[in-house]
């Protein structure tokens, strides 16, 4: 056990004579948390709107104060026709034209009918999407309510819309999961893999094995220092979501930690593999970056939504670890829902460790070939 | 037991060993004996077998066929004993080019097992020996070669090892270093650690107590330098090799 406890001190002071590296290690987190929660964001804030309409009429005035009176929206101060809107919407100064038909009062009136045409820009698809998708709402609502007594309680269908666990939209809730998942990842597949094989690199690993020293000891206390980090950088994550973006943890902290060690779990076995079958820290850290991080970011749902994709990519995305992490990290923490709703995301997380460790035992060479 | 008799006992004891990689044998049935204290020299061209016969000698590879006896231990079933009682350097080791000096000597101490006060012992010991004394808190990457490859000569005999296996120890290092470094490998021997090494070149086979040439796999030659100039009537180890080559 002696042995162990040596080993470990040694992985410390390797981490500790490279302060560069555990800067970035601890800083990453928090950067890639403001960068995710505040940058990289969808929701509807001061939207430039502006209004088109030919006449002053009753209902337009209603929805119009509708839309100002929500906090999103800001109006732009010109009368402008509808080429000029055009013209305004290229240069930037408007998100989103609301246009009223000709004679929309008059045809509301008679006919109980009207147009509203809706224009956002469609450079920048999420948000105009949520845009359109919030001030449609808004438009519906108001009508619903003008709508003439008579009319009501007439088969008429008002639509109401409820986003449910994350009612503001805040794109925060989509990223806090992914960023996780991300930092975890990077920390234990990279840093333990490119650890291990900097000693092969070296020559160093050659030593440790003509040494009494078990090959476990070595494996085990490699991966240490670096569990003990991304628990740091755990509860650092945590910390500025609930505090800094307002992200609750709805459900059980308990289980959302030891979701994340499995997860851990998962990333180390899987630094392990890619030690085992790399031979310079180069390649270790390209494959690392290239077949772990390209999926973790784009195929685990985190960015995209996994639906959207193509079957086959679908398909692909299961063998993803971050994939299952993020799953089970949005139901525990966001929608609150209990420990046996995660119960598929556990499972396929233990089997991939038990995959990995697996393969990578498999391949470690006990005794240097 | 005199003192005589355990001067000639025989720590390695080595029976037609043989390694095969598929269809390649890398070490053909070698057989040789090494007694205690002695320095032995192990030369041959790359790819003669040198390093894949030490390998099995250190427990790092199970021979194909063969027997062989390492410190009292046979080399097929107890390899991790052979591990506890050997030292070993090579040429790429350098020690933790990141830790300091005594990290590295409490490191290796504690991978062998030695108590923590005998580590400290030992350590200033050997320091002053090479004259390190200031050096204790160095970080090792910025010592020159020389020194390192001497530190690393001290941390692989710092748990006294009945063997110490030295896989060409000295490539890459000037001249006079390499001179200095044969001091300490005379000390040790003195000290009762037979030293086992490889090398290519064939000034230091001089150096040697008895030498084994290896050619594809095999023993081409095994005795002291001096019978093997006199055997092919040549002045030195060198021209020894050559003519071993040729045939």
């Amino acid at each position: 056990m002696k042995q162990f406890f040596v080993f470990v001190r040694k992985e410390f002071l390797h981490i500790s004579r490279d302060v560069r590296t555990i800067l970035i290690l601890l800083l990453m987190p928090i950067v890639q948390i403001v960068l995710f929660g505040f940058a990289l964001t969808n929701e509807v804030q001061d939207v430039k709107v502006l209004f088109i309409s030919n006449e002053s009429n009753e209902t337009a005035a209603l929805i119009n104060h509708r839309i100002l009176s929500s906090p999103y929206f800001i109006p732009v101060d010109t009368q402008a026709s509808a080429t000029d809107a055009e013209s305004l919407m290229k240069s930037n100064q408007v998100s989103l034209i609301v246009n009223y038909s000709r004679n929309f009062n008059g045809t509301m009136a008679q006919e109980g009918a009207g147009q509203i045409e809706l224009i956002a820009d469609g450079s920048d698809p999420n948000m105009a999407s949520a845009i359109l998708m919030y001030s449609s709402a808004i438009i519906a609502e108001s009508l619903a309510d003008r709508a003439p007594v008579s009319l009501k309680g007439q088969g008429q269908v008002s639509l109401s819309t409820e986003l449910l666990y994350n009612p503001q939209m805040k794109s925060s809730y989509n990223f806090v999961p992914g960023v996780m998942g991300l930092i975890l990842m990077i920390i234990c597949a990279m840093m333990t893999s490119i650890s291990i094989v900097r000693e092969k690199e070296t020559g160093t690993m050659e030593i440790l094995l003509v040494s009494p020293i078990r090959p476990m000891f070595i494996i085990l206390s490699k991966s240490v220092p670096y569990f003990i980090l991304s628990v740091i950088n755990l509860a650092t994550i945590l910390l500025l979501s609930v505090y800094v973006l307002k992200v609750p943890v709805t459900g059980s902290l308990f289980w959302l930690v030891m979701v994340s060690f499995i997860f851990i779990f998962v990333s180390l076995t899987l630094g392990l593999l890619i030690s085992s079958i790399t031979h310079t820290q180069v390649a270790a850290m390209l494959i690392s970056g290239l077949a772990l991080m390209m999926p973790a970011m784009l195929l685990s749902g985190m960015i995209f939504p996994i639906s959207n994709m193509p079957e086959l990519l679908q398909v692909f995305t299961k063998f993803v670890p971050a994939t299952w992490y993020i799953l089970a990290v949005k139901k525990l923490m966001i929608q609150g829902l209990p420990l046996s709703s995660v119960v598929t995301e556990i499972a396929a997380m233990c089997a991939m460790a038990a995959v990995f460790l697996a393969l990578s035992l498999k391949q470690f060479k006990y005794r240097l070939e | 037991m005199s003192l005589k008799e355990s001067e000639n006992k025989n720590i390695i004891e080595v029976k037609e060993l043989t390694k095969k990689f598929k269809s390649f044998t890398a070490v053909d049935s070698i057989s040789f004996e090494v007694k205690k204290g002695e320095i032995f020299g192990f030369l041959g061209a790359n790819g003669a077998g040198k390093t894949t016969a030490m390998k099995m000698l250190c427990g790092l590879l199970k021979p194909t066929s063969g027997q062989g006896n390492v410190a009292g231990y046979d080399i097929a079933t107890a390899p991790e004993m052979i591990k506890s009682n050997i030292g070993y350097m090579s040429q790429r080791f350098s020690l933790y080019e990141d830790l300091k000096v005594w990290e590295n000597f409490r490191l290796f101490g504690g991978i062998y097992g030695m108590k923590t006060k005998e580590i400290e012992i030992v350590t200033a010991k050997m320091l002053k020996e090479l004259g390190f004394e200031k050096e204790r808190n160095t970080i090792v990457e910025s010592l020159p070669v020389g020194w390192k490859q001497k530190l690393a000569f001290s941390v692989a005999i710092m748990h006294n090892p009945a063997i110490v296996f030295l896989d060409e120890p000295t490539g890459g290092v000037a001249p006079e270093a390499r001179r200095q470094f044969w001091e300490l490998i005379y000390s040790a021997s003195q000290k009762g650690i037979t030293v086992f090494v490889t090398t290519h070149y064939m000034d230091e086979a001089e150096y040697c107590n008895r030498v084994t040439i290896m050619k594809d796999g095999a023993i081409e030659a095994i005795d002291t330098p001096r019978n093997l100039k006199l055997k092919y009537g040549v002045n030195s180890m060198d021209e020894v090799f050559y003519e071993l080559a040729k045939i």
